[in-house]
């Protein structure tokens, strides 16, 4: 099986390859409404988690009450994923996705 | 119900709330220690698919997370175990830390027995009460309604007894 040598030294300039656009947009944590949890419950997850204030809490789950669904944090993919992991151990109803 | 105490959130609970605590917290605890079935809607509700459109990325992450997040919530079911009454009625006194665990067991409990029971934004709770007792007041319904009513009014007086958050 052949192996591609590595080149010794780095181009002095960079290639002039047309690449695609990265996707940088960042991911987003989503809660969804659910019929079981108590609204003064997921106020009180909201500030405990994520450290916001008594009146972001819960604009955040008016949102979620209302809208069906908020995003509750924005940031990097791990950063979100372990965000909904711990929605998760509270039971509230959390999912990642793009933003 | 649970009540300030200084520091502490303090509950007297009669014999019977003893033993339904126990049996509900127990409930949680066999449903996540026998081996949990994805396929009941009770297991897919305490652990959600984190991408509900990418089941392979879903089950990778589930892969590296399900386990301590089984852990924590038989931890947490265990800790309202540990806190009550090895018999009859007495008092519960719970700090910071264990008032955490207690309000995500009695939440777990909630959300299992919310979706046996099929509740939905539309239930309204009394009513449905009403109607399983007028069809059979001593069913396992009007029980299992009954309880998942209660687990409501004690979660709410425990945050209610929580201290204030920063």
């Amino acid at each position: 099986m052949g192996v591609m040598a590595l080149p010794q030294v780095a181009p002095v300039e960079a290639p002039e390859i047309e690449e695609a656009p990265a996707d940088d947009r960042p991911w987003v944590t989503v809660v969804w409404d659910d019929p079981v949890n108590l609204m003064s419950y997921v106020t009180w997850v909201f500030q405990k988690l994520f450290g916001y204030s008594r009146d972001k809490a819960e604009q955040l789950m008016l949102d979620v009450h209302h809208k069906g669904k908020a995003v509750v944090s924005i940031g990097a993919r791990e950063r979100m994923e372990m965000d909904a992991n711990q929605l998760h151990g509270y039971g509230l109803w959390a999912t990642v996705d793009r933003a | 119900m649970f009540r300030r105490n200084g520091t502490q959130c303090v509950a007297t609970f009669a014999v019977d709330e003893v033993r339904v605590l126990r049996k509900v917290a127990g409930e949680v605890v066999g449903l996540l220690t026998d081996g949990m079935d994805h396929t009941d809607p009770v297991v897919s509700r305490l652990f959600p698919d984190i991408y509900p459109d990418r089941p392979e990325d879903s089950a990778e992450f589930r892969l590296y997370t399900e386990g301590e997040l089984k852990t924590g919530k038989i931890d947490q079911a265990g800790a309202i175990l540990a806190a009550l009454p090895d018999e009859g009625e007495g008092e519960v006194r719970l700090d910071g830390e264990a008032a955490e665990a207690w309000l995500r067991a009695i939440n777990d409990a909630r959300l299992a027995m919310g979706t046996r029971l099929d509740i939905t934004a539309e239930t309204d709770l009394s009513e449905e009460l009403e109607i399983a007792v007028v069809h059979d007041p001593g069913s396992s319904r009007v029980f299992q309604l009954s309880v998942y009513a209660y687990l409501g009014y004690l979660q709410e007086s425990l945050l209610n007894a929580l201290p204030e958050i920063e």
